[in-house]
């Protein structure tokens, strides 16, 4: 049966959280994000799943905790915004080194620095390129409705566990505090601490006797060792490219211009869309809903097909060097963006399209 | 993996006069000769082994001398980010309360960068160990000032000593992590002298065996020598050790089954 509610984005990611059967989040404070933190509070998921929740001293304690528990092989979940993700960056790089599996919600805010509580997409780059050190990938998620970001949460866990790969769910303010309806998916059962020794061999699940112990670490002090494990790792962000990349195709068909925007920002795009079809003007758009990997293929093939390529982020100019890259030089593409807490509206869309794409 | 020893000509029956614990693998440990970290290894191995938990222990190795601690204890190990083994730790022992939890840090990991992480651990009365051993000096990174560096201690990055004004004072988390009621059992021990082995070994047995209890964290500083960057022999740094970091860093029980030792 089909369970309707109407919720906050951060709220459908909590409850998400819960039914994908999650064993435990770790979380800090911050605006515009607490919702998550709050609503496990209030929900109890101990008594519902035996899930942990527990609130940490800092976002750096919190993805340490998350660091420990994901690698105990268990479901482990975190959230933050923009300053509180900048400040996980070390742990995220040593959860990519030793290949754990986890999801991060980032509810983004403007910046840099405290910057703002209102939404950006301006860590798309953080997300996308690295953030912490070293040469590491995040599978990125990009949810444009509340229900993506219910849904986002069990995708995310599925593909951390396929992969051993930490998993990012790239919100924003907008999405994180709108509410919408949601169709939330039905409650899915714990794994017993037995069947997590079983699925996960390589975990701290404490040895059995008779077994090599595990050893969960990012560190490897012989360097021809180290690339050895770095080749295996871009080998695995190689397969992610292969299999895992999706997207959106909206009236792309006819189309003579394209519009590129993910999640609030291709929310907006959409109603711009209806705006300059109702002028005349062909315009499709490409949301790509995983940013690592990039559907860089679609956009590359409609390059052939359109006039130009317009980007609409919330930021000043980010997923546009995918873009550029995607597109290699075979037609225009230009940026149009608000930030620092502004929310384009889709008439200044649709001007930057006529203004930049189809008059430049 | 390590080089592993190999000199089976040696082990003949007559020669065995004390076997090592299963628990200890049987990797060449990198710790400088003289050095606490080995003893100290040891008798939380040996505690394992006599608690029969091996199967149900995981471990937290550090960053700094003993981040390898895992390539020598024969259990589950995770090795953490610098400063934050208790935050791992806490995961781990939320997501398995049934298991037996340790940290095995240093005192620029525990005292300097995760000072957080220790004191809020410490706080919210985590149910597992804490082994911290605390040589007054950054040995991995080759001698530079601690948290714990004792006034007018030379190190590489205090070379004419520390100077309290400009560098502040030597911090006694122990004593401050007493104070918090998440604590159940907090000491201070020594490894440099058969007794002290003896009376170290009880102090990681009973903080071990608390975490059955539930009762909160158990704390077991290991005040140790760092020959190799205090500059001095085996010998002589055990003798320094005695005459000015145990007046400093007495040793002895600070809290007992959760209250204070007056």
């Amino acid at each position: 049966m089909k369970e309707l509610k109407l919720m906050k984005g951060n709220e459908a990611v909590a409850e998400a959280a819960i039914r994908a059967g999650a064993d435990a989040y770790f979380g800090y404070p911050i605006t515009p994000q607490s919702e998550v933190l709050e609503y496990l509070m209030a929900e109890r998921p101990y008594e519902r799943t035996g899930m942990v929740v527990l609130q940490a001293e800092s976002e750096v304690a919190a993805i340490n905790m998350v660091y420990g528990g994901a690698a105990c092989g268990k479901k482990v979940i975190t959230s933050s915004s923009s300053p509180g993700i900048s400040l996980k960056m070390e742990g995220i790089s040593y959860i990519a080194g030793a290949e754990l599996p986890c999801v991060i919600l980032n509810v983004v805010r403007g910046g840099p620095g405290l910057g703002t509580i209102q939404p950006s997409q301006s860590d798309y780059f953080q997300a996308t390129k690295g953030g912490g050190h070293g040469d590491y990938r995040l599978i990125v998620l990009a949810p444009a409705s509340v229900q993506e970001m219910a849904d986002h949460v069990k995708l995310g866990f599925d593909l951390a566990f396929k992969y051993r790969n930490p998993v990012m769910i790239l919100s924003d303010g907008v999405i994180g505090q709108m509410m919408e309806k949601v169709e939330l998916f039905e409650q899915m059962p714990r794994l017993s601490d037995e069947e997590v020794a079983a699925n996960y061999p390589w975990a701290t699940t404490g040895k059995p006797a008779g077994v090599p112990h595990r050893i969960i670490t990012s560190l490897e002090l012989d360097s021809s060792k180290q690339e050895k494990h770095n080749h295996h790792l871009q080998e695995k962000y190689r397969k992610i490219q292969e299999n895992e990349t999706m997207y959106e195709a909206i009236q792309t068909e006819d189309a003579e211009y394209l519009i590129v925007a993910f999640g609030s920002s291709a929310r907006i795009s959409q109603k711009a869309i209806d705006m300059a079809r109702a002028k005349g003007i062909k315009v499709g758009m490409i949301r790509p809903i995983t940013l690592f990997p990039y559907p860089s293929e679609i956009i590359n093939k409609l390059a052939d097909q359109v006039k130009g390529i317009l980007t609409v982020e919330m930021n000043a100019g980010q997923m546009i060097e995918d873009v550029k890259l995607a597109v290699n030089g075979k037609v225009k593409v230009e940026h149009f963006g608000r930030f620092g807490g502004m929310i384009p509206n889709p008439e200044e869309v649709v001007k930057a399209l006529e203004q930049k794409i189809i008059g430049g | 993996m390590a080089e592993t020893f190999d000199r089976p000509e040696i082990r003949t029956p007559e020669n065995l006069v004390y076997s090592k614990t299963n628990v200890l693998t049987d990797n060449i440990m990198h710790y400088c000769p003289g050095c606490g970290h080995g003893t100290t290894h040891r008798l939380l191995a040996e505690v394992i082994e006599e608690m029969g938990i091996q199967s149900e222990t995981i471990g937290i190795a550090p960053v700094g001398c003993s981040v390898l601690a895992y390539n020598y204890f024969d259990v589950d190990m995770q090795e953490a980010a610098h400063g934050r083994a208790p935050a791992v730790a806490t995961a781990v022992k939320r997501l398995f309360p049934n298991k037996f939890v340790f940290t095995y840090q240093g005192d620029g990991d525990l005292a300097a960068i995760g000072t957080a992480e220790t004191i809020h651990a410490c706080n919210r009365g985590e149910n597992m160990t804490i082994i911290f051993v605390n040589n007054g000096i950054y040995g991995m990174t080759g001698g530079q000032m601690a948290p714990t560096t004792l006034p007018g201690m030379p190190t590489s990055t205090s070379p004419y000593g520390r100077e309290v004004a400009t560098m502040g004072n030597p911090l006694k988390i122990t004593e401050l992590i007493a104070q918090l009621p998440g604590t159940y059992y907090v000491t201070r021990q020594s490894v440099h002298t058969p007794a002290n082995v003896r009376k170290a070994k009880k102090a990681i047995r009973q903080a071990m065996e608390n975490q059955k209890l539930n009762r909160g964290l158990s704390f077991v500083e290991v005040v140790s020598n760092c020959n190799s960057g205090w500059k001095l022999s085996p010998v002589k740094a055990n003798k320094w050790m005695e005459d000015n970091m145990f007046p400093f860093y007495p040793l002895g029980d600070i809290k007992v089954n959760g209250e204070l030792v007056k």
